[in-house]
């Protein structure tokens, strides 16, 4: 085995202990310890991706002595390895961002507990996307679950207080909710390694034997974790959870967090059930109805709001609207054009999070549209890191929300009938409100300062001009390098299935 | 007349809105008077400060309804009766929603497979395995251990790593300042307080009864991480007990005494080796498995004391963060600190 194959393992273990340690070190060492932590993750995995992709193949990697039914088990290929670039990047990019804001908001005495979350953070996206068992996806997603109540609160007022509650309470109940579907799983089938799920699966579903437990336990799954990745009529503790905490905290629950939950949720659909079994039971049009109303619910919600963070928050219900919508179609267009837009949203939503505290920041800390006019120009590094990226989600050519846009049409006409028309005329109206109320913004950063109206000049700092250039760079080879990405995305779903 | 009223009701918003602890105007004004700015105010009690906010809700909310009640029957209609059916209503169905829940979870239960039958699908060759090979390719007597420990390790990691984020989740949240008896900070005299209140000091009953059952109850739960490999047992019940061993002294003798031996250093240095020491030892044996090298670990003859690889040590590592996390728990709940 070459070596390189073992980065997945590394990685996780790495920030693993990383993340231990960083609640023994001095809050400075370990903010930096984690931009460090998630640069070498990033490399890594590019190591890996790269020699996934000349080799085309995937493969399984053993936790320990044991082969796979008994002992725990890894798998990788290029899909996983492309995405798990992906998100050690945004987590890069979004702790650099907010490292001066976490020093500002948060209590000296606890920056280092903070940055153990942000490193565990890392490790249970790793380990969601690389596990081949379904009870070592829990356990991530329960380090996931205290975590990101933890990200919060760290930032101490009352409003974080109070929807830290509202979130813990939901995803609790979305994780109880997984774990019953585990249970059930494991009673019917007998096993916990995801192919061998599978092949259980597959022959109760030709049997016609226990259609209601194995309909139900599919019909869990998705609700569990559609409310840990805030879809739409599960999405109450989003906008506080993400409108009140520290920039890091935010661009990471958004960008990271839920994304591991929907791509946990994409694996057990794909790997686990077979999107056949799911298709034959009529469970996928839930994910597409679903999905396509909150294309249009989280833009309108999006469109009500006056605080820009609360705003950019529930543009987050919209695009993971698409996301459903794109994983509903049931078929590898759809997976390609999701998977892609996923991608897109993570590098899109961290940035706008990022960006929005530095130019409330050049407004006296105001996020209120009135106070923002003008802000684009006295702060232009962030004015045009938001505006690039609003335009990415809008769908400008050139970036990568415009590319996507283009493979969800592309993949409603190879789907044809009533889903095709749905689809297309959400795409259309969420793409319109997507303009009126990001175009606004960006309007609004440009315009003249009401009168009378004195600003301070706010300093950002060097590193959060320096992640803000990244996230432009990011979001714009999102765009450019569209056709690569989605080569590697299709390749990688063939192997994944 | 009502357009009056309408200028009015905006004003009395406004007023309140700059008192919205958001406004920097107001920030520097509350600083400039000498008051307690916002951001002393958020630090020293985040809860009033919650309770405030809750408070100008409210305020703000009660002001928007009496305006509203002015403008017609509707509008009159809706705030009083119109709220009342709505809360019954969202009672009602709330109540609905739960009894479709529990009818629908209990449909499927009952459509399982039945429970101990032959044939189950959970009767396959895995469990097999287990049953019959585990003694020998694990060396723990102990089934559940020898699964846990060794042939599913990195989940029991995971598991152990959440006890260590339900723990730097509840220090984010209730630790207060640095333990300093010479300039203690108001929050910390406010819980010393509290904790003096509530909790009985040198209760002679409860002294009595600690001293002879926390050794016991101490001993017992060594016995239990210590014997994890060769009955039942192991760290997370092992742990347990001791912890509740911990939590006892502490409740007899109060923090003075338990500081001699217990502190938060102690605490957080037990943890992370701990933790550092199950993350070293698994790695070498992960790495060695998945690249198909001899990892040379020894399982002993079953049933001794010294025996089954690695397992005895990292129950003592389960164990010690078990029992360290559930001290911090009643510690932290308690007083915010150690």
């Amino acid at each position: 085995m070459p070596f390189v194959r073992n980065v997945p393992f590394f990685s996780i273990m790495l920030c693993m202990v990383c993340g231990i340690s960083s609640a023994m070190l001095p809050g400075k060492i370990a903010r930096r310890l984690t931009v460090m932590l998630s640069l070498a993750v990033a490399v890594m995995n590019a190591f890996l991706l790269a020699h996934l992709v000349s080799a085309g193949e995937s493969y399984h990697y053993l936790m320990g002595h044991f082969e796979a039914p008994w002992g725990n088990e890894l798998r990788a290929g290029p899909l996983e390895a492309l995405l798990a670039v992906m998100m050690s990047v945004v987590l890069l990019l979004s702790a650099l961002g907010g490292m001066r804001k976490m020093g500002e908001q948060v209590d000296g005495k606890k920056q280092n507990i903070v940055c153990t979350m942000l490193d565990l953070m890392l490790a249970a996206t790793l380990s969601m996307l690389y596990t081949n068992d379904l009870f070592t996806g829990y356990v991530f997603i329960e380090i996931m679950t205290l975590g990101s109540c933890a990200l919060i609160m760290s930032r101490q007022n009352g409003r974080t207080m109070v929807s830290a509650m509202r979130y813990m309470i939901m995803s609790l109940l979305g994780s109880g909710m997984v774990l019953i579907a585990i249970m059930l799983t494991y009673t019917l089938t007998g096993h916990l390694l995801m192919e061998n799920i599978r092949e259980a699966i597959t022959a109760l579903y030709a049997s016609g034997q226990y259609r209601t437990p194995l309909t139900v336990t599919i019909g869990l799954f998705f609700v569990g974790l559609g409310i840990k990745s805030a879809l739409f009529p599960f999405h109450t503790w989003l906008a506080d959870a993400y409108g009140y905490s520290t920039p890091s905290a935010s661009a990471v629950l958004s960008s990271i967090v839920s994304k591991a939950y929907i791509l946990l949720l994409l694996k057990i659909f794909v790997r686990m059930v077979g999107m056949d079994v799911v298709r034959g039971l009529h469970l996928n049009d839930l994910l597409f109805g679903f999905g396509v109303i909150a294309m249009v619910m989280g833009s309108l919600s999006a469109m009500h709001s006056h605080d820009l963070r609360r705003m950019v928050a529930y543009s987050s219900v919209a695009q993971i609207g698409y996301l459903f919508a794109g994983m509903g179609l049931g078929i590898d267009a759809g997976l390609v054009a999701a998977l892609y837009h996923l991608m897109v949203h993570s590098a899109a939503k961290s940035s706008l999070f990022i960006s929005s505290s530095a130019l409330a920041d050049a407004s006296q800390g105001s996020k209120r549209f009135s106070d923002l006019r003008g802000a684009g120009k006295r702060n232009p590094v962030a004015g045009v890191c938001f505006s690039i990226s609003a335009m990415s989600l809008v769908g400008i050519p050139v970036l990568g929300g415009f590319v996507s846009k283009l493979y969800f049409s592309e993949a409603a006409f190879a789907y044809g009938g009533v889903h095709m028309w749905v689809l297309l005329l959400a795409l259309v109206i969420s793409t319109l409100l997507n303009v009126l109320y990001f175009m606004k913004t960006v309007i609004t950063l440009y315009r003249v300062p009401q009168e009378g109206r004195l600003y301070e000049p706010a300093n950002h700092g060097a590193t959060a001009t320096v992640a803000m250039c990244g996230f432009v760079a990011l979001n714009l080879l999102m765009g450019i390098l569209a056709q690569p990405i989605v080569t590697i995305l299709r390749d990688g779903l063939g192997l994944f299935v | 007349m009502k357009k009056n009223n309408g200028a009015s009701f905006w004003q009395k918003l406004r007023e309140l809105d700059q008192v919205s602890w958001d406004n920097p105007l107001d920030k520097q004004l509350c600083q400039a008077v000498g008051d307690e700015s916002e951001d002393e105010k958020r630090e020293s009690d985040p809860f009033d400060y919650a309770m405030h906010e809750a408070q100008l809700d409210e305020r703000r909310e009660r002001l928007y309804l009496e305006e509203r009640l002015q403008l017609g029957m509707l509008h009159a209609w809706s705030g009083r009766q119109g709220l009342r059916w709505l809360e019954i209503g969202y009672r009602v169905l709330s109540l609905l929603f739960c009894v479709a829940i529990i009818t629908f979870l209990m449909t499927t239960v009952l459509a399982l497979p039945p429970l101990g039958a032959e044939n189950n699908p959970t009767n396959n060759e895995v469990s097999q395995r287990y049953i019959e090979k585990g003694v020998a390719e694990t060396g723990s007597v102990n089934m559940v251990t020898g699964m846990i420990l060794d042939y599913r390790a990195f989940d029991t990691f995971g598991e152990s790593t959440v006890l260590f984020v339900a723990a730097c989740s509840v220090l984010l949240l209730l630790k207060l300042g640095e333990h300093t008896p010479d300039a203690p900070s108001l929050s910390m005299l406010e819980a010393e307080y509290d904790d003096r209140h509530h909790e009985p000091k040198n209760d002679a009953i409860l002294q009595m009864a600690a001293r002879i059952l926390v050794p016991v109850i101490l001993l017992y739960g060594i016995y239990i991480v210590l014997g994890g490999h060769l009955g039942p047992g192991g760290g997370f019940s092992g742990g347990a007990v001791m912890g509740a061993g911990l939590i006892l002294y502490l409740n007899a003798f109060g923090f003075e005494k338990t500081g001699r031996f217990f502190t938060y250093k102690t605490f957080r240095w037990v943890t992370f080796l701990s933790l550092m020491t199950y993350a070293g030892l698994k790695s070498y044996s992960f790495f060695m498995g998945a690249n198909h090298l001899n990892s040379g670990i020894s399982l002993g003859t079953p049933g001794a004391i010294l025996s089954s690889g690695l397992i005895l040590p990292l129950n003592i590592c389960v164990g010690l963060i078990v029992a360290c996390t559930m001290y911090a728990f009643y510690t932290l709940f308690r007083k915010g600190g150690m």
